[in-house]
């Protein structure tokens, strides 16, 4: 069977920026697949482009064995689309706007009304469903953008950072709902910038950074590659940089630990990549022991997606993020992805 | 979000296999999809009548109080016309219909600016023109409204009224212009950046082709070089006929309905610059509408 979106060699620019080098993936049906980069990565760019509001430069894109790029038509009947930035008419009520987008994917007209009824109870719309979505708030403007994503029940579900701006308690109904969907068969397609969600939703991933895939694979082999558990260790709660130094040097020369650093802005704590589920915290804490050191604190774990991150580019997302929002000009961007 | 949300039941989908459904043809589609785009904007006009309101009180106005400004000129100054408010008529008819279909591009601007039209793009139209089609269908009803509005008034205010067949030309004559200049506009909302530049070009090409039309006093009245800049410019070919059918009944498409320059320009011709006029403007937006809606 066709995979459910299939990319390869995607490229975008925009006049001097390169928004997608290359891009390449592959989302199997009944997954959830997360796309995750720091701002300016490609992530919406490479979204748009597979629901065919963009034209790519070069490359394939296929949804179900459809092209995307030879057939627009036919792929867009399969996909569904939640875009980053909710856009809804605010003089039309939540029932009026699903109304509408049933008629632009032409759903049979006998099944439309209970249809709207059946995903306004879904995602908790009903007592919104006659009102103005102007008067919503942020949340139920997300839920009812998912809702007019999800009405003609695609085959493939594309959410762009679908739960930014949500809090806590929302963000994890989203997780539930997409796993729902999941296990009825969508296929769903995310992009986050926020590791713990792709970590915890996502059956696989990719990392996007600069355009660029810099890693592809489920979290756990995607940890595995990067090898070496996390250790972060505090002498004192502020230890002095010289005690720190001691400890480093210490450290470095057991067999189990791979690499110390340490972290000035975290009262000199230490932070230890040693071997994989190894019994490193008793060997750390003895030979601090021995050599009259105390132990503030130290914790072990896996590595995370941002070490994966880091791994493959030399800095965190936190850092690629901050570095990013410097350099765009984002009212110029939103004028061009007018169309 | 909240903890509310249950999950999905699987029911609609065996729904729709049980139900023996009519096929859809993407005939039946695009009228699904037209209609509802159509739906949504009279909705919006419904939620803010005060738009409808201002379209019907202003041109009265117009006419009340241009029609005023010139009540004592001399009999017969404006051809063959009673008075300037009878002779005015046809001109505030036709530029009201002019300015409402010249503004159709704005809610397509701001669909592109607020990312809605994103929506409509992600969708399988059976054809993008649908979106074209709905702004046509709800501008021109709306002018239709707002020149049955100035017919009534004109009557009242001692204009009379032309016979059944010439209302219904007045009527035609309405949609050919409202058509051309709703395709023109939807091309702009396309081509510009943004809302601003669009409301810039509706304001420079506004008035100057109101005064540089027959609308307001006739031809006799203006230099050469105006008479042919008014002669150029297809408003004219719209008022001229409405003013004619005003005062002969007795009209047919060889009626001659104005002396241009270069001769005199019957009611067919009118009508087939008019045609001409719409044929132009459809084709120059087609690269315009291929650009975004192909
Ligand atoms: N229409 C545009 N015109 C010019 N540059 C653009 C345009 N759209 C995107 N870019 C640039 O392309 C790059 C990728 O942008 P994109 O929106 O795809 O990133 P993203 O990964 O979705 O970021 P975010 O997490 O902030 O949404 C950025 O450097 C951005 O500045
Ligand atoms: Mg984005």
């Amino acid at each position: 069977m066709a995979p459910a979106v299939l990319i390869e060699q995607l490229q975008k620019r925009y006049g001097a920026i390169e928004a997608v080098k290359d891009v390449s993936l592959q989302v199997e049906s009944g997954e959830i697949f997360g796309l995750l980069g720091p701002n300016g990565a490609g992530k919406t760019t490479t979204l748009r482009c597979l629901c065919t509001l963009t034209e790519p430069d070069s490359g394939r894109i296929e949804v179900s064995g459809v092209s995307a790029i030879e057939h627009p038509r036919l792929a867009r009947q399969h996909l569904g689309y939640v875009a980053q930035e909710v856009a809804l008419d605010k003089v039309l009520t939540g029932r009026e706007l699903l109304e509408l987008q049933a008629a632009l994917y032409h759903l049979p007209r006998q099944t439309i009304k209970p249809r709207i009824v059946e995903i306004l109870t879904l995602l908790g719309l009903d007592e919104w469903a006659d009102k103005k979505s102007g008067t919503y708030s942020g949340g139920l403007k997300k839920r009812l953008d998912l809702a007019a994503g999800l009405l003609h029940q695609p085959d493939v579900l594309i959410l762009d950072e679908p739960t930014v701006g949500l809090d806590i308690e929302s963000r994890v109904a989203v997780w539930n709902f997409l796993r729902e969907l999941r296990s009825q068969g969508t296929t769903v397609l995310i992009t986050s910038h926020y590791l713990e969600e792709v970590d915890a939703l996502a059956d696989r991933v990719a990392i996007i950074d600069r355009g660029i895939v810099i890693a592809a694979g489920t979290p756990s082999e995607l940890k595995d590659q990067v090898g070496g558990d996390r250790v972060t260790l505090r002498i004192r709660e502020f230890s002095p940089v010289e005690e720190a130094e001691q400890a480093k040097v210490l450290l470095e020369a057991l067999p189990l630990v791979q690499e110390v650093i340490i972290n000035r802005a975290q009262g000199n704590s230490l932070n230890l990549v040693v071997a994989p589920q190894s019994e490193a915290l008793i060997t750390i804490q003895n030979a601090l022991q021995q050599a009259g050191l105390p132990t503030f604190g130290i914790a072990q774990a896996r590595p995370s997606l941002d070490d994966v991150y880091l791994n493959a580019t030399g800095r965190t997302l936190l850092d690629a993020e901050i570095a990013a929002a410097g350099s765009r000009d984002l009212k110029a961007e939103k004028k061009q992805n007018m169309r | 979000m909240s903890r509310t949300i249950t999950p999905p039941q699987s029911e609609f989908k065996d729904q729709v296999g049980a139900i023996a459904l009519p096929k859809s043809t993407p005939l039946s589609d695009f009228i699904q999809e037209t209609l509802a785009l159509t739906r949504r904007l009279f909705i919006q006009l419904q939620r803010r009548p005060s738009t409808l309101a201002a379209g019907i009180i202003q041109p009265l106005m117009w006419l009340v109080l241009f029609g005023a400004l010139f009540q004592n000129a001399p009999q017969g100054l404006f051809g063959d016309s009673a008075s300037y408010g009878q002779f005015l008529g046809a001109g505030i008819i036709v530029f009201t219909a002019f300015g409402g279909a010249l503004n159709a591009g704005l809610p397509v601007m701001f669909d592109r600016e607020f990312g809605f039209l994103n929506r409509l793009l992600v969708a399988p139209l059976a054809s993008r023109f649908s979106i074209v089609m709905a702004s046509a269908i709800f501008i021109t009803t709306l002018s239709l409204i707002q020149t049955a509005a100035i017919v009534v008034m004109s009557a009242f205010l001692g204009s009379g009224l032309p016979n059944a067949l010439g209302l219904a030309l007045v009527g035609l004559i309405v949609l050919m212009l409202v058509l051309a200049v709703t395709a023109l506009s939807l091309g702009l909302a396309f081509a510009l950046p943004g809302h601003i530049e669009l409301i810039a070009v509706i304001f420079v090409t506004n008035l100057p082709l109101l005064f540089a039309s027959t609308a307001l006093v006739p031809l006799s009245f203006m230099p050469k070089w105006l008479q042919v800049v008014a002669t150029l410019n297809p408003l004219s070919y719209a008022i001229e006929p409405i003013r004619y059918v005003y005062l002969h009944s007795d009209w047919n498409l060889g009626s001659v309905v104005v002396q241009a320059p270069w001769g005199a320009v019957t009611m067919g011709t009118s009508l087939l610059i008019l045609l001409g006029f719409n044929v132009v403007a459809f084709l120059a937006i087609q690269p315009l509408l291929k650009r975004t809606l192909a």
